[in-house]
Formats: C-alpha cells, structure tokens, sequence
C-alpha cells in the first residue's frame, strides 16, 4: 500500500447534482480542495473544479506519428535497402501497398502508447494498492476532500462547517 | 434535477434504480458461487473443448491432410470459420467505439460483454490460420523480426501478412479499451470484497480511486480509443477481404469485397450479441432492467440494415458477373448458385437475406424469442456465406481435369466445435468474474435513461403542453 502522508478531511454526497453545488460554493469561498471522488465520470465537474483539459490525445498523436513514420520508414528501407525482391513485377517502393500495415502499426503504436502513459501519469497498475477514503465512493457516494495536514484545529472545523452547510451526508477525517 | 432529459427517447435503464441498487444488480452474480446450471453449461462447454483438443492434436500430429482438402479446394473449413469468427468479433469495438463516437446511450447496456464477446471470437479466429500453416511451432515466422537467413524479411505486400498486422492490432485494441474500461468497475468489486477475493480484485482494479482527474483522463482516453477504433474495426475486414480480393480467382477477384465483408461482419456480431445477451440475461434475471427490448429493438435495426446490405451485395455480385462479359466470373457465379454447392447458395440466402427481414415489423423487433432463433439463424447463414465465397470459387477452377468435390473430414469439423467450447467456457467464466454491464457507464445515464426520469419527464412535458393549450 502506498502512503501519501497526508490527513485528509473529506465529506460524502448522495448526489452529483448536490456536489456540483457544493464544488462551486466551496470554491467560491477561496478553499482550495484536494481532489473530488465519484463513483462515474461527473460531467460539468471539471470546469467546475478548474481541471484542465487532458493532454493525453496530444500524447496518442505523438505516438501514433511514431508509429506511422516507423512502420513506413521500415517497410521502404527492407525493400529498397536490405533486400530488394521484385513482387508481381511491381517497383520496389510500392507504396500503397505499405498502406495497411502503415495503418494498422500507426493505430497499435497511438492505442497502446496512450494506455501505458494514462497508467503512468495517473499512477494505476497492476499491483498498486493506493489510499482510498471510502469503499462507497465506488459505489454512490461523491466525496469532496481537502487537505488539513499539520492544519490548526479551527482551521479544519470550519472546512467541516463548509461540507455540512453544502448538504455534505457525512464528514471524516483520515490518514492516508 | 439539471439533467436533461429527452421526452422523445424511452427509457434504457427500468426498475427505479438507484446508484446503489444498480452496484448490487451488476457486483452480485460475481459474489455468489454458479448455480447448477452454470455448471452444466461449463461442462458442456468444457466436453467439446476435449473433444476439439483431440481433433487439435490430429492436425497438428499428422497434419493437415487429416482434413481431406485437396489439391484443388486448399481452403475449406478451416479459413470459412476464420472469417466467419473474425466477422463475430466486429460487433464489440462497433458498439463500443462507433456507437460512442455517436452518442448512442443504450451502448452502456451492451458494450461490456460485447467486448468480451470480440475478445473471444478473435482468440477462436486467430487459431485458424495458424493451424493451417500445419507447422504451428513455426508460426512465429509471420513476424518481421531480425533473423539468421539474411535477414528475410516477410512479404509486407502480402494480404496476408497485412492480416496478421490487422489481427493483432485489432486484439491489443480491443483488450485494452475493454480492460481499461473494466478498471473502475473492478473497484466496485474490490470495495465490497473480502479476504481472498479482496485481493484478487485489488489486482485487477490496479490501485483504482475514482479522482476527478483520473475520469477525467480515462474519458479522454476512451473517446481517442473510440476514435481509433472505428477506422480500425471497418480495417480489420476490409484486409480480410483482402485476402480474397487482391487474388486472380474468378468469384474472389472483385472490388465490392470488403463493404460488403463490414456490412456482414457486422450483420452476424450483432446477431451473436443478441444470441448470448438473451442467454445472459436468462441466467442473470436483474440484467433485463439494463439490457431492455429497447436494447434488443435498437440492435435488430442494426441487423437488417446490415443483413440487406449484404442482400444487395449478393445481387451485385450476380449483376456485375452477367455483365463484365467475362466467361469464367458468370460461371463461377452460375456455378455457385446452381453448381454442387447449390444447397450452401440457398442456405445463405435464405438465412441472411431473407430472415432478417421479418425485422422490419416492430412487433418482431421486440419480441425476445423471434429475435433469438433469427440471431442463430443469421449466424447460420453467415457462416455459409465464407463457405460459399471460399469453396464453391475453388472447386472447379480453370482446369476442368482438376475439379473436384470436399467435404471435411471429423477432424476439420472438430476443430470448429474446439472454437466453440473455448468461445463458450471463456464466455462463461466472464460472466461470474467480471461485471457483465459496464456500472460506472450505466450509473453516468441513469438521469437522463432511468425510467422514473424519462417518464417524470414525460409527464411533466404533457402537463406543460396542456397548460399552454388553455
């Protein structure tokens, strides 16, 4: 299990709609919020949040021009370099030919590039234990959680005060 | 409730669901041991696997001759259920990566073990060509890698070795998307489990947490995947009918080949999803508030729009034979239709082209057990169509002295009912492992498909109309 060192102060929703609201006031506020947990893909909350846009399909295209300049860089080289053989009496740089297999190495290089990097950036993977708060929120509950390490006591009472006032179900504390 | 919802469009989801009851419906077959049932099924399945595993090892130990192809007809069976796999496999990534790119929300409902269906069925195809080349050990060959004679590289003209490209690619894709997609759902899983299972899940569900940022990337993710898939998925057959295209057989050597391969490909997937969604959702009762006569209706439509696409196809083949003026493509059409063969003509005909179109009567659409038998039906169909294309071009081929007649042998037969015990024990043990509907998918349009939304709505929508009419 992997440790962050972190006490974290987190609120449990019933509904996306109520912490739609609740991201919204609280950020109005000036608070800063930690990170939000829902159990589905929320839409409207990035904006709401002040997420950016992903980068992660700039990463696929880089990827897939990789694959697209690999597979036909490799395809001329072999047959107009290593090994030239006449097929069907055809040119050796038969291009449209190289079309397919171009296509297909383009499609595998940006699929499986763009998978590895989203398990590297978001820190998933096979065998990774990470922190959690609650085993609901992969159920139906929506949580909103701030970071209150080495925060005064009044400090975080009064983050509680916020999560209670925006319709917060509950309210924890935890080490994670 | 800000969600909008559409007072046109019925609901996907019935039964009043809560997040939390849809997290019970979808997690508890995966909790609870098979009932006796299951166990029969995986029997069966298991039983012609062994039986297919025989046949396995007849091929490979003697050959391929132990399937009584001939100098002549070089493909039979094997390449026929091939295709035929293959076209099955098309219906997942179609559901899950064209259907998101449009926006079609009752692909929630389906996509999760549609997937699983393209999974398998390319695994069970994949085998095929590989047996065929008879000296399996050496099937690494098909890969372009640095090697001792040169190096030699393969053929990268080829179709068939554009074939391996496509297959494979296609199988990473897939598995990925659908691995990816079943992360989350994995961790609702893990969150309700103990002990042992815990930790299985916890594996598989790779660290999940559910972060705002994390379904922001995986959605982004999803939808590039989607993207790449749909190009992907309409390649994937089209180099298949390549495979027959780029020849200079007369009955293979035409251009309408590979819309007309999709058009099917897609005709008999969607008929295997209709066929296992319906024994699914009899084993698993609580699936027929996800996988409703709405989701049944939406993909029958699917089916005979493709299904007469592929009618007409056969009818342009037939044209276009008449009229090239060429006499070895009118008689290998002539021959097809009223050859040896004829009766494989006509069970394709009737299976693919006309069975379908009992679909265009509503009544039909939504009727459980008619849309069951045609899905048999139209795989049935579609099976002969590869057999047709395949063999009857083969069998009597430019040199009359050469003609002959196959017929398989028991070893070519059970190498197919291999595919099936593999296909079925597979689907089967997804099915108590894994979520069979997608949850955090499901959950995302509960406010606009769930039925106590869409009918409020309804409701209010009418009381509104009225209001204005006073």
């Amino acid at each position: 299990m992997r440790t962050l060192n972190k006490t974290v102060l987190y609120g449990l929703y019933l509904d996306e709609e109520i912490l739609l609201d609740a991201v919204r006031e609280i950020r109005e506020e000036g608070n800063e919020i930690w990170d939000v947990f829902t159990p589905f893909p929320v839409h409207g909350l990035d904006p709401v949040l002040g997420l950016k846009e992903s980068r992660l399909h700039i990463a696929g295209f880089v990827y897939g021009l990789f694959g697209t300049c690999t597979a036909f860089g490799f395809m001329t080289w072999v047959f107009t370099r290593d090994w030239p053989i006449i097929f069907g009496g055809k040119p050796y740089f038969s291009a449209p030919s190289f079309v397919p297999i171009t296509f297909e190495f383009t499609v595998l290089m940006a699929a499986v590039g763009m998978v590895i990097t989203f398990y590297l950036v978001c820190g998933l993977g096979p065998g990774i234990t990470n922190p959690y708060l609650d085993p609901r929120i992969t159920d139906d509950r929506f949580c909103i959680a701030f970071d209150v390490t080495g925060k005064s006591k009044d400090e975080v009472e009064a983050l509680r005060a916020l999560l209670n006032k925006t319709s917060a179900d509950e309210t924890n504390i935890k080490d994670i | 409730m800000s969600a909008v919802v559409s007072d046109i469009r019925p609901a996907l989801i019935e039964g009043n669901k809560t997040y939390h009851q849809i997290t019970e419906d979808i997690c508890s077959p995966t909790e609870q041991l098979p009932d006796k049932n299951w166990f029969i099924l995986i029997l069966f399945t298991l039983g012609l696997f062994g039986f297919g595993a025989v046949s396995m090892f007849v091929t490979v130990y003697w050959g391929i001759g132990s399937w009584y192809l001939n100098k002549t007809v070089g493909w039979g069976w094997d390449i026929t259920n091939f295709v035929w796999w293959v076209g099955i496999g098309h219906a997942g990534t179609l559901i899950s990566a064209i259907l998101l790119l449009f926006r079609q929300k009752w692909r929630t409902g389906v996509n999760r073990a549609a997937e699983a269906m393209t999974i398998f069925a390319v695994i069970c195809a994949g085998i095929f060509p590989i047996i065929h080349m008879g000296r399996v050990w050496m099937a690494f060959f098909i890969f372009p890698y640095p090697n001792t004679r040169g190096p030699l590289w393969v053929n990268f003209n080829s179709p068939l070795l554009w074939d391996v490209f496509a297959i494979s690619t296609y199988f990473t894709v897939s598995l990925l998307f659908w691995y990816t997609g079943l992360v989350p759902d994995f961790a609702t899983i893990r969150d309700r489990a103990t002990g042992f299972r815990k930790k299985i899940y916890n594996f598989l569900s790779f660290g999940w947490t559910g972060s705002a940022k994390h379904w922001q990337r995986w959605e982004a993710m999803a939808l590039v995947l989607a993207g790449l898939s749909t190009p992907l998925v309409l390649s994937v057959h089209t180099i298949v009918s390549f495979d027959f295209a780029t020849s200079v057989i007369p009955g293979w050597h035409t251009t309408i080949f590979p819309p007309y391969f999709v058009a099917g490909a897609i005709f008999s997937g969607f008929a295997m999803v209709q066929t296992l969604m319906i024994l699914t959702s009899i084993a698993i009762p609580q699936l027929k508030n996800y996988i409703t006569l709405q989701h049944i209706e939406s993909m029958n439509k699917v089916i005979v729009l493709t299904g007469s696409i592929v009618g007409v196809a056969y009818l342009t083949e037939l044209f276009i034979a008449w009229y090239s003026g060429y006499i070895y493509e009118q008689f290998a059409f002539y021959n097809r239709a009223l050859g040896p063969y004829w009766w494989a003509y006509f069970a394709m005909m009737t299976c693919n082209v006309v069975s379908p179109q009992f679909f265009w009567v509503k009544s039909l659409r939504r009727n459980v057990l008619v849309t069951f038998i045609l899905s048999i039906v139209v795989n049935i169909g579609m099976w002969f169509e590869r057999f047709v294309i395949i063999v009857t071009s083969l069998h009597r081929d430019f040199l009359p002295s050469s003609w002959a007649y196959y017929s398989p042998s028991w070893v070519e037969v059970g190498d197919y009912i291999f595919t099936f015990g593999l296909f079925g024990t597979l689907y089967l043990i997804f099915m108590r492992v894994a979520p069979v509907v997608a949850i955090a998918e499901v959950k995302s349009i509960l406010k606009t498909s769930g039925n106590q939304y869409v009918n409020a709505n309804k409701e209010h929508a009418k009381t509104h109309q009225e209001e204005a009419a006073h």
